[in-house]
């Protein structure tokens, strides 16, 4: 699907971020270490680095998104570097020409970053294959394909919670596998990371029959799922993209895969709860859950905006080092 | 030319005899001492415990702050920088291991002013060598040594600490 050397320079190091697929366990944890670097920033008076001084970074959203987009804008502003906001009326189709014309157009105002997001899976790629070498392309969401800082800042907040050794930890991701760009890349994160077991729990209807050859294990009952795990990541049950009658209702979603007080007994005592967001309270898990002491789920927001400086700069220092 | 652990305590003892008076005449009452990553931070550790400073000891990583990120860009394995002391009106003693371009010490003031206003800064360097590109003055210097471009100080440690002149062609 993805040409994975496309996101290295020829010295192995990020040059675009795109995808999990093909990086490695280096690389994961240099942006682990970065951001960690980073997370420092918010403590100072002022809250911003000179790094990206005088860099111009492009969001390019195709696809409707307020943390994602706000959290990549304070990234960029925090590493001193001018950002643009671009939203693009979604179309169901990546229109070749017209997305060309819109980079060429971009590049011709010599921006130096493009963060996109798109509803077409592939869509960062393509773009990345096509702008000119001096530029970097981040992925801030494509399709059903991957959203690598969601995954990175959700490996950097269980590395917060649980320590850096992820060999000792049960990781399990429930819901919407199967719509989820997020479960797909969290998934090839938590391996290369080498993470003792990772389960997903789901519907027969929202796992995808690939699956089980990503190394993972396969529950359709969320208790017997949870059962001892260290780490529950609740996947948003993605209605917009829910084609057909994969589900009976909310209603019952929540009745057989809503977490609950009550279910949440089934995990190890010190079991951490995430949510990438947005929440439908009530449907993936109920407030008391979302809001209680398991829950670090406005940690992860705030976690994304130190792992995708970690990103961006990581990114920007190979362009900087081919200059 | 090597300065080994024995040497670098007589620097040392300098640095310290100095600060002593600095501290008492300029006056700088209650200061805060910041090491700069890394050989900074060994020196600093040193001066902290032997001037019985009351206040915890501060480190800053300024690769967030080099004017050279463009050039060389950036290692992942910065430390975050810890200020365990709020920076306004604080005398602060910056103290690294080798004053030689400036550039250096200019980062770290850029990003303590990030912290906040501080009274004053004073520059504290185990050893101060030639070689100066920016108005950047070390008020209190172990040792001063006039090397040529081509030739280079490093602190290696934390231990034993030692000091090394290279010469490079």
């Amino acid at each position: 699907m993805s040409k994975p050397n496309l996101q290295l320079d020829e010295n192995g190091r990020l040059r675009h971020f795109l995808t999990i697929e093909g990086l490695n366990y280096q690389i994961l944890t240099d942006i682990l270490d970065a951001a960690e670097s980073f997370s420092g920033i918010t403590e100072q008076t002022v809250k911003k680095v000179p790094l990206l001084r005088g860099k111009t970074i492009v969001n390019l959203f195709f696809e409707a998104s307020t943390r994602t987009r706000t959290t990549f804008e304070l990234a960029a502003k925090r590493l001193s570097a001018d950002v643009l906001n671009i939203n693009v009326e979604a179309s169901s189709t990546v229109k070749g020409e017209s997305l060309l014309d819109t980079l060429r157009n971009l590049e011709a105002m010599h921006c130096d970053m493009f963060v996109v997001r798109h509803t077409s899976s592939g869509a960062a790629h393509f773009i990345a294959s096509h702008v000119q070498p001096h530029i970097s392309v981040i992925n801030a969401g494509d399709g059903r394909h991957a959203h690598p800082t969601q995954a990175m800042l959700d490996m950097f907040t269980i590395r917060r919670t649980k320590g850096s050794d992820f060999g000792r930890l049960r990781v399990a991701i429930v819901g919407d596998i199967m719509h989820s760009r997020v479960a797909r890349s969290q998934i090839h994160a938590l391996n290369l990371l080498n993470t003792g077991e990772i389960r997903v729990i789901a519907p027969k209807t929202l796992i995808p029959d690939h699956a089980r050859s990503l190394g993972i294990h396969v529950f359709h009952d969320l208790e017997k799922g949870i059962q001892d795990v260290d780490v529950i990541i609740m996947l948003r049950l993605q209605n917009e993209r829910m084609q057909g009658a994969l589900l009976p209702s909310e209603h019952e979603y929540f009745h057989l895969f809503g977490l609950t007080r009550e279910r949440l007994e089934k995990a190890k005592p010190d079991v951490t709860v995430m949510h990438p967001g947005p929440i439908n309270r009530g449907v993936e898990m109920e407030s008391t859950v979302a809001d209680g002491p398991h829950s670090v789920i406005l940690e992860q927001v705030t976690h994304g905006i130190a792992v995708r400086m970690a990103v961006m700069s990581l990114c920007m220092r190979s362009q900087m080092g081919n200059q | 030319m090597s300065l080994t652990d024995d040497n670098i305590d007589a620097l040392v003892d300098v640095m310290v005899d100095k600060l002593r008076l600095e501290i008492k005449n300029r006056p700088l009452p209650d200061p805060a001492m910041v090491g700069i990553h890394t050989g900074g931070v060994w020196i600093a550790e040193r001066l902290h415990q032997r001037l019985g400073i009351k206040l915890p000891l501060g480190n800053l990583d300024i690769s967030f702050y080099r004017d050279d990120f463009t050039r060389i860009g950036m290692n992942p394995q910065v430390r975050p920088s810890e200020l365990p002391f709020p920076v306004d009106d604080r005398h602060i003693i910056l103290v690294d291991d080798v004053l030689h371009t400036g550039r250096t010490a200019r980062a770290a003031m850029n990003e303590l002013f990030d912290y906040g206003r501080p009274a004053s800064i004073t520059l504290a360097v185990l050893v101060e060598r030639s070689g100066r590109e920016l108005p950047v003055y070390a008020g209190i210097v172990g040792r001063s040594i006039d090397l040529g471009t081509n030739e280079h100080v490093k602190l290696s440690g934390p231990d034993p600490l030692e000091l090394q002149i290279q010469k490079t062609a």
